[in-house]
């Protein structure tokens, strides 16, 4: 064992390091301590007969949903007050952006978020294109794949929802189905942006590049097979009597509660009120598609179960119609100024840009050289101001406030990401209920912790 | 070389971000390209005057309506409205907040019932109102949205907490004092919410570095990303 006293320098690259100074406790360093609060007021007394205890449950814990803490101070059985515990997750993406050109940023919005990645994007292209003034200049071809690619990515996103939720509550089969589909849907993904997951696919602009020549033709093949096994989902736990009885009437929250906590998405659908910002405030086109707002009037877990398997069938309704739209022209913005130019390609050493673009800066156009080189080292410039934009995503809304000092870098991002805002409801849909029921609650909102922590 | 910079003409409130001076980066080598003496003025979008067109006057109208029958002087409560890029802010003084923010809520023409948040900003070259809380407000009623915006000097990071109002402001308005240290008043239990509790600082504010540790790679080194050489933003 080495004798060795552990200190940490100051650090002449970080002035403002409040740990820079720090030495070993030993050597009569600082230590911090858990502590202060009112913790010494909920330690319950050993002697006492009450059966009422603090449990700590997560953040490592299978049902969880997620690294989610939840502290619950349980009498017996009953759960008599639940809060939570969030930030396991938290990886600065919101200050990074600070430091990246706005097209950069693309590539740490979509990681927020890591099940739904094409509506954080879009959410951030939004607001960079509205602070540009270019929402008008957004070729159809491009809003059209947009829509395409986020309604799959609802479907993907709630077929995790069931999964995960169906595996809390122990109905294996649901998680297995369900994962399954998803990867119908990964696939496509992959063969369109050559990821599965964290795509950076939507960029300010446009998107990043066309279709693949099959994509149309596999998309509308996989469309009737994965209704087919929705369908087969669908029919193992709509009318299961011990899924019902694990959720009809447990995670109560009714429509004064979803407006006071700011809640969106299923949950507040589920309360009988149709609020989806895709038919109030339409944005990449959505006017043009013919879907229902799905509601239910229960308020409960089964209420939001049964409007996520419902909104996967109005989501391929729309990947159909977003098939038959599609019509040949650009996916990026005609202004050179901002659009990427490159398109990518596959070659024998692997990805990179297609071979006509190295062909034509390197030998033909010299402003496209110029311009390459400008886009890719600098970026573009964004008008100073702030703006907001907000999308349904498949929790419920999901805003961008986005400040732009002038340059070529966020001044500041936020994301009003929907699972943060959606799980303060923990504590008034599990308090009172069993202990078992707040799993089934908690599933019911469908936290995604990357988005709450990001 | 720094130069004061024309304020514009008929411009009376604005912030100013920074001045930026040359168009590259680089410093301490000689400049031959001559962008080296590029001024210019980095600045957020002034006060509008009225009419402000569109459902704007409208909403402003019947702002200034309830908020006088409520006994409250708008033109104490309301510093300034701005209308840029189709959206309206209300720069509201913080003493004034809590009667704002419940006469949005509360009266039938406003019936702003939802908040969608509370996010920061930290503009450090804004003197004595560095700290900005951002507040976006949706009517669902009327399918509008608002922005309220209040600002308060780093030296007395103080805003009523607006809670009481909004409850869903709660996980917000603790991750705006976690990230920039702004203390909302009367919030129910104003503590951290992403960083550790004994956490130092506040990361979100734009005196926190970055972090990072320069990575070596074939015997070059690369510096973290907020000392990397970079072009003027």
């Amino acid at each position: 064992m080495s004798t060795e006293n552990i200190t940490y320098t100051s650090s002449a690259a970080q002035p403002n390091d409040p740990y820079a100074n720090f030495s070993d406790p030993a050597e009569g360093g600082r230590i911090f301590n858990v502590g202060g609060g009112d913790w010494d007021s909920i330690t319950v007394d050993p002697e006492s007969d009450s059966e009422r205890i603090v449990v700590n449950m997560g953040p490592q814990h299978p049902s969880t949903h997620g690294v989610l803490r939840l502290i619950l101070e349980i009498e017996g059985e009953s759960v008599t007050e639940a809060r939570c515990g969030i930030g396991y997750l938290h990886t600065g993406i919101e200050k990074n952006m600070e430091f990246r050109s706005f097209t950069q940023g693309v590539t740490y919005a979509t990681r927020m978020d890591y099940l739904a990645p094409f509506f954080n994007e879009t959410a951030y292209c939004l607001a960079i294109e509205k602070l540009l003034g270019i929402t008008d200049q957004i070729p159809e071809r491009a809003n059209v794949i947009r829509v395409m690619m986020m309604e799959l990515n609802r479907v993907s996103s709630h077929l995790v929802a069931l999964a995960t939720g169906g595996m809390e509550l122990g109905a294996l089969t649901a998680m297995e189905f369900g994962f399954r589909e998803r990867e119908l849907i990964l696939d496509i993904f992959e063969m369109i942006t050559g990821l599965r997951m964290n795509n950076a696919y939507i960029r300010p602009g446009g998107v990043a590049q066309d279709l693949p020549d099959n994509a149309v033709e596999k998309i509308r093949e996989m469309i009737p097979l994965l209704r087919k096994r929705l369908k087969d989902t669908a029919d193992l736990l709509v009318d299961n009597n011990i899924w019902m009885g694990r959720t009809v009437g447990i995670g109560y929250l009714d429509l004064t509660g979803c407006m006071a906590l700011g809640i969106t998405g299923p949950v507040l659908r589920a309360t009988g009120y149709p609020h989806d910002l895709r038919k109030s405030q339409p944005y990449c086109g959505y006017e043009n598609y013919e879907f229902d707002v799905v509601t239910e009037n229960t308020n409960d877990a089964y209420g939001r179960f049964l409007i996520r398997i419902r909104e996967m069938h109005q989501s391929l309704r729309i990947v159909e119609q977003t098939l038959d739209r599609l019509q040949p022209g650009p996916v990026m913005i005609a202004d050179k100024k901002i659009a990427w130019p490159a398109q990518l390609s596959v070659g024998s050493d692997g990805q990179g840009n297609s071979l006509e673009h190295i062909r034509e800066i390197m030998s033909e156009s010299m402003e496209a050289l110029i311009h390459h080189f400008k886009l890719v080292t600098e970026g573009f410039r964004v008008p100073a101001g702030q703006v907001y934009t907000a999308i349904e995503a498949p929790r419920g809304e999901l805003g961008c406030h986005l400040v732009s000092s002038g340059g070529t870098r966020p001044f500041r991002v936020h994301f009003r990401d929907p699972s943060f805002t959606n799980l303060q409801a923990v504590a008034a849909m599990c308090e009172g209920g069993q202990i078992a029921d707040v799993i089934a609650a908690v599933a019911s909102i469908d936290p995604v912790m990357g988005g709450v922590d990001r | 070389m720094s130069q004061v910079p024309v304020v514009p003409e008929g411009v009376s409130q604005f912030e100013v971000f920074h001045v930026r001076e040359g168009a590259f980066g680089g410093t301490g080598s000689g400049d031959t390209s001559g962008f080296g003496g590029l001024v210019e003025l980095m600045h957020m979008p002034e006060a509008s005057t009225r009419p402000f067109g569109g459902w704007f006057d409208e909403i402003s109208d019947e702002l200034e309506l309830s908020l006088a029958a409520r006994e409250v002087n708008a033109g104490d409560a309301i510093e300034k409205v701005v209308i840029a890029f189709d959206e309206i802010t209300f720069f509201v003084r913080r003493e004034y907040l809590l009667s704002v923010l419940s006469t949005l809520r509360d009266e039938p023409g406003l019936r702003f019932e939802f908040s969608t948040g509370v996010s920061g900003v930290h503009y450090p070259s804004d003197t004595n109102r560095e700290l900005h809380a951002v507040y976006h407000l949706m009517s669902m009623t009327h399918n509008h949205r608002i922005r309220v915006e209040v600002v308060t000097a780093d030296s007395d990071r103080h805003i009523p907490s607006s809670v009481s109002i909004y409850p869903t402001n709660d996980w917000h308005e603790r991750e705006t004092f976690d990230f920039f240290g702004i203390v909302f008043d009367g919030h129910p239990a104003l503590t951290r919410i992403q960083m550790p509790d004994d956490w130092p600082g506040h990361p979100q504010r734009k005196d926190y570095p970055l972090g990072g540790i320069p990575i070596e790679y074939k015997g070059a080194t690369i510096p973290p990303p907020d000392q990397r050489r970079a072009y003027n933003s």
